[in-house]
């Protein structure tokens, strides 16, 4: 809502200065976004009159005019199509300063003197109309300041309501909401009614009165529009953000901006029959009064006639209906819509509109009698014509009930948090227009008042509306200031789970940098990374490279790996934990955290790398990371959290390397994947290295091993070495599994050291140097037990995957 | 006699101090100590003197062979050292060559905030949750008495999917969430991802958000003023000043933004605080007593407090970082700058 401060002064001027007042309103939670002076900084311009105007001797488009400036009679060249004689204008003398520091000198227009400049709307920062000079009106005092005279030491204040306070959309709240901070009375404009001179009505029927319960009609005829609105009109809604449209309307605004009173004004001409509020019915459509043809919808309240829909009600007129620059009769509408009527239907049409704005938020309903008779009062001022009676359709059972609300001392107190005192309390309710009904004393809730809201507060509802009243007068600021103190349980700390800030730190000490990408994608993207899995799509993307949720982590994260390489980082090394989305049908679970989502959320944790292994150095290799360095994250990862029961194997996957790709298993179960990107994947994505990555439940990884001592030998254990050549297809896994079959709880450690292919080795065979740990809890293995173990190994690995030692 | 073994002494002297390892040096010990060597033959000599010079001069070689013993094994403990330190001076590295590594990575810096804010809050019993980003409307706006059709709605730029459900547009829900599950007293609070339609300089469409709930017996606004307060002060490591100004959110009443003094001017106007000396930084009030109610909990025997800020927002204050858009570009000169 945009205010000038100089019309809010004239409702209420409390004795603060600019500053404190506009601190104040932000203070009272009326927060100001913006002030803005009304004109541009000028001064040396003041009211003059033109006397005469001849035609320049030498240029067509010029005009010499004797400007009389309250001082003498001064020769003018002045290039407006509206200079005349007897224009009361702008009037800069020699000497005086214009917006942008443009200093006016005496000059020649072609050949001939002028000694000053007729001014422009515009050229004075008044806003941006430059068609022709200012035209003051007679009243204007010739000789006067112009700044004075316009009243432009003012400013043009935004202030951001929030959607609580429509009581303020207008000067009347604004004022009426200064002087309760201000405790200062608030002089209310005197509106006298208007006697009807004609006895027309135009008959009303209220159809849908839980939308509209009050509709006040009224019929002037014979007005004039084809003039424009008087200077003052026009610039009081200028300095309030709004243009000058045509006489009728800009009342019609002007009183909407001055009281918060929405009005419509319809040509009557085109009026049939009569007017019925009701809702649509399907199939009904509206051109509206910006062109628009809309199709309306069973939920819209509607003002009708005979012919159909004439404006969706609370929201905007329609075309046939309204006001043209020959209309003669106009009948006026001033309704009380409920906001249940007009919120959502703006957003439906997609239709913001100042009146519908007011209507969602609440409109006083006790102010329509007065409303109209200001409009009417003004109308007839500025475009004539002669009034009808006010009609008034109304269903009582229907309008908003004031509320009658009950405040408790104690329970005040309570949520406050200090003792406030009572008369604190009284105070803030008879500044605020809180009609008190009852004030008792009762031993449990100390003194209770019972009050009934204003019309214009349809926001108080119960007591912790009234809480937040009092304490908004009594100051937020001045409520000390506590620690809460409770009954606090200690925290259940699982043995079983790891914090997921804990695995975050982990990989960051593996190198690995965190990212957060979008969790909506580009569907294109996704289908690239993610082919023929469904994923769920917004309805209302901001763009189409945002319109689906991510079905798995790789999408961002790609993302962000093609961002850094395509910016010369080489080496990226990425992990990301956040949630993926599958439709319900895709899985066989339903959604997690027990809501009531079809979506199946999952927590997954990404990583991705490519580039070089380990970061370049005089005395480290340039080797590119390959599938044992995201592999060794895995593991790393398992061993970090205690989990033993980890095995691979290798899958098949759309996106996957096909001779690079393995699914992780924990405890037998598919808990993720990890390998290279396909080739051909990654040429589509254009990056020019290979992309490592790994995909894992999060849940799983969280998970906690269980921890018990387990008694260790105190004996010596030896080591056996074994090279083994077997066939190219046999598995480093099928080995170890029979080894340690073999060997049970003797052998404490095994690990492959070396794997060869070449020399001395069949092209389909491959040679695996193993190392065997061998240890006995009670006693020192001797010779003969160790050559007895290894020979149990040779003859089961020979058997088992058909080895035999090099 | 005597001048004698004068002369041998200084030429045993001059041996030990020439000879350059242990070999030349047990040549020299041989040389005067050995069976032939001069001071054992002097010993072997003595038999021709008279039985009153015997004793005087046998203790004089006497005297004269501890000498040379302790000049041999100082030189021996000489030798034994600068050998060391010639062995080890061949082993010597640039001590400034980097070492071998992997590199050290980092968090996001709003994950950091967010465990920042997390640990200060633990400290007072806070518990964290969390909860599903795509929610149900009840429980993104129902539950926190912002009913279909409600202005409030146009404040949060939905991002909907069409059959009822939509992206959260704030943390809130998880504390439905909570209040569903919990009974009071209740202190939590609640980081994550939220979503609104909304993208320029200073909005991305996703963001992370955390906000906090307490809801026990007899909690007040000046409980809410006492957290709030503490927790800025102790978030920025300096007695910034605070202040509340009325504010309106659908599940709160009283409600309040907090602004608090710029972190960057303290308080003189800046850039930051657009001149102004303040930082809007969260939202907050007493929770509704309708949205205890919807929740299940007692609104007269219990009472509650929430307040809201965004993860994004502090970051960028507390990193002094310029620019929202970084955030979700992951550059790594930008992401490391935070490890
Ligand atoms: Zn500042």
């Amino acid at each position: 809502m945009k205010f000038s401060e100089t019309w809010l002064r004239e409702w209420v001027d409390p004795p603060v200065h600019r500053d404190e007042l506009l601190e104040q309103l932000t203070m009272a939670g009326l927060e100001v976004d913006g002030v803005v002076p009304v004109s541009g900084a000028f001064s040396g311009v003041v009211v003059a009159r033109v006397a005469s105007v001849e035609s320049h001797p030498d240029a067509d488009k010029l005009a010499v005019c004797q400007v009389e400036d309250g001082e003498g009679s001064v020769q003018v060249v002045c290039g407006a199509p509206n200079v005349r004689a007897g224009l009361v204008t702008a009037f800069a003398r020699v000497g005086a300063m214009l917006p942008g520091d443009f200093k006016i000198k005496k000059a020649k227009l072609r050949g001939v003197e002028s000694r000053g400049m007729l001014c422009s709307a515009a050229e004075l920062g008044l806003g941006d109309d430059h068609d022709g000079i200012l035209e003051l009106g007679e009243g204007a005092a010739v000789g006067a300041d112009l700044r004075e005279t316009l009243k432009l030491d003012d400013v043009s204040v935004d202030v951001d309501l929030t959607p609580n306070r429509g009581d303020c959309l207008s000067l009347r709240g604004l004022a009426r909401e200064v002087g309760v901070l201000n405790n200062s009375a608030v002089s209310y404009p005197e509106i006298a009614p208007v006697t009807a001179v004609v006895e027309d009505v135009f008959p009303v029927t209220l159809e849908a009165p839980e939308g509209c319960p009050r509709y006040l009609g009224r019929v002037i005829r014979g007005i004039d529009t084809n003039g424009d609105s008087p200077a003052w009109l026009k610039e009081r809604l200028r300095r309030c953000g709004l243009r000058s449209i045509d006489p009728v309307v800009d009342v019609t605004n002007y009183v909407m901006l001055e009281l918060g009173q929405p009005m419509h004004a319809f040509d009557l001409r085109q009026l049939q029959q009569g007017i019925v509020v009701r809702m649509a019915t399907s199939g009904e459509k509206l051109t509206l009064l910006d062109g628009k043809e809309v199709a309306l919808d069973e939920d819209t309240l509607l003002i009708t006639d005979a012919g159909g829909p004439v404006a969706i009600a609370g929201v905007m007129g329609g075309e046939r209906s309204g006001v043209q620059p020959d209309t003669v009769d106009v009948f006026l509408e001033c309704a009380f819509f409920a906001p249940l009527a007009v919120s959502g239907t703006a957003r439906r049409y997609g239709l913001h509109t100042d009146a519908s704005h007011r209507y969602e938020r609440g409109v006083d309903s006790a102010l329509q009698h007065q409303a109209m008779e200001r409009a009417t009062r003004l109308l007839l001022d500025i475009v004539g014509g002669e009034a009808g009676p006010v009609t008034e359709t109304v269903d009582p059972e229907k309008l908003p009930v004031r509320a009658t609300v009950r405040l408790r001392e104690n329970r005040l107190n309570q949520l406050v948090g200090a003792p406030m005192s009572t008369s604190d309390v009284d105070e803030a309710l008879k500044r605020l227009d809180f009609r008190l009904l009852d004030r008792d004393v009762t031993e449990r809730d100390g003194v209770c008042w019972t009050i009934e809201a204003p019309s214009h507060r349809f926001d108080i509802e119960r007591e912790a509306d009234l809480v937040e009243e009092v304490v908004r007068i009594y100051g937020y600021n001045r409520v000390p200031a506590r620690r809460p103190v409770t009954d606090l349980a200690l925290r259940a700390v699982p043995l079983g789970q790891s914090a997921e800030a804990d695995l975050k730190h982990f990989l960051a000490s593996q190198g690995l940098q965190e990212a957060v990408t979008y969790s909506f994608v580009d569907p294109k993207l996704q289908d690239l990374l993610d082919p023929g899995t469904r994923s769920v799509a917004l309805a209302n993307p901001m763009s189409s490279e945002q319109s689906v949720m991510r079905t798995n982590m790789l999408a961002g994260l790609v993302g962000a790996l093609q961002l850094n390489m395509s910016r010369q980082q080489e080496r990226v090394r990425l992990f990301e934990v956040g949630l993926c989305f599958q439709p319900a049908a895709d899985t066989d679970s339903v959604g997690e955290a027990g809501d009531r989502s079809v979506v199946r959320q999952q927590p997954l944790l990404a990583i991705v790398l490519s580039g070089a292994s380990v970061p370049e150095g005089w005395n480290q290799g340039r080797d590119d990371v390959d599938f044992f360095d995201i592999k060794g994250l895995m593991d790393q990862v398992f061993d970090w959290a205690g989990l033993v029961d980890v095995s691979y194997v290798s899958r098949r996957d759309d996106v996957m390397h096909p001779g690079q790709a393995a699914t992780v298993l924990l405890a037998g179960r598919p808990v993720g994947r990890l390998g290279r990107l396909h080739p051909e994947v990654e040429t589509r994505l254009d990056v020019p290295r290979p992309i490592y990555f790994l995909e894992v439940e999060a849940g799983a990884v969280l998970r906690r091993g269980t921890r018990k001592y387990q008694a260790f030998s105190r004996y010596p254990s030896v080591r056996r070495d074994l090279a083994l050549v077997v066939d190219e297809q046999v598995t480093a896994a099928e080995i170890e599994r029979v080894v340690r079959e073999t060997l049970g709880s003797v052998l404490t450690d095994f690990r492959v050291f070396d794997v060869y292919h070449g020399k001395g080795i069949d092209s389909n065979e491959k040679s695996l140097a193993v190392g065997l740990t061998l240890q006995d809890p009670s006693a020192t293995l001797n010779e003969d037990q160790i050559a007895g173990y290894t020979e149990d190994v040779l003859a089961a690995l020979q058997r088992g995957v058909n080895a035999r030692l090099r | 006699m005597s001048t004698e073994l004068e002369r041998i002494l200084d030429d045993a002297q001059a041996a030990v101090s020439a000879a350059e390892d242990e070999r030349a040096l047990d040549a020299v010990r041989v040389h005067y100590l050995g069976k032939k060597g001069q001071l054992t033959a002097l010993l072997k000599n003595l038999g021709k003197l008279s039985p009153e010079e015997r004793p005087q001069a046998g203790a004089a070689i006497n005297a004269a062979k501890e000498h040379v013993q302790g000049w041999l094994a100082s030189r021996k403990t000489a030798l034994a050292a600068g050998q060391l330190e010639a062995a080890l001076s061949a082993d010597r590295v640039d001590v400034t060559l980097p070492g071998r590594r992997q590199t050290v990575g980092g968090l996001y810096p709003v994950t950091s905030v967010l465990l920042r804010i997390e640990a200060i809050f633990a400290g007072a019993g806070y518990d964290v949750v969390t909860g599903p980003e795509i929610e149900d409307d009840y429980h993104n706006f129902e539950a926190l008495n912002i009913p279909a059709h409600h202005p409030a709605r146009a404040m949060h730029d939905t991002f909907y999917f069409g059959d009822g459900t939509l992206l959260r547009t704030h943390t809130s829900p998880s504390q439905v969430h909570v209040m569903e599950q919990q009974a009071p007293p209740i202190r939590v609070i609640c980081p994550g991802r939220v979503y609104r339609r909304d993208s320029d300089l200073t909005h991305s469409p996703m963001f992370q958000q955390v906000e906090g709930l307490v809801v026990d017996k007899g909690v007040s606004f000046a409980d809410l003023k006492g957290t709030v307060i503490e927790f800025l002060q102790t978030f920025f490591e300096r007695d910034l000043e605070v202040r509340f100004r009325p504010s309106y959110f659908p599940f709160t009443e009283p409600s309040a933004e907090v602004d608090v003094q710029c972190v960057h001017c303290l308080g003189n106007g800046c850039r930051v605080c657009s001149q102004t000396g303040w930082l809007e930084v969260m939202g907050c009030g007493l929770v509704h007593p309708r949205v205890l109610e919807m929740s299940g909990i007692d609104s007269e025997g219990y009472s509650g407090f929430a307040f809201g800020m965004g993860g994004d927002r502090l970051a960028m204050l507390l990193y002094e970082v310029d620019d929202l858009r970084l955030f979700y570009e992951n550059d790594l000169r930008f992401l490391r700058q935070f490890n």
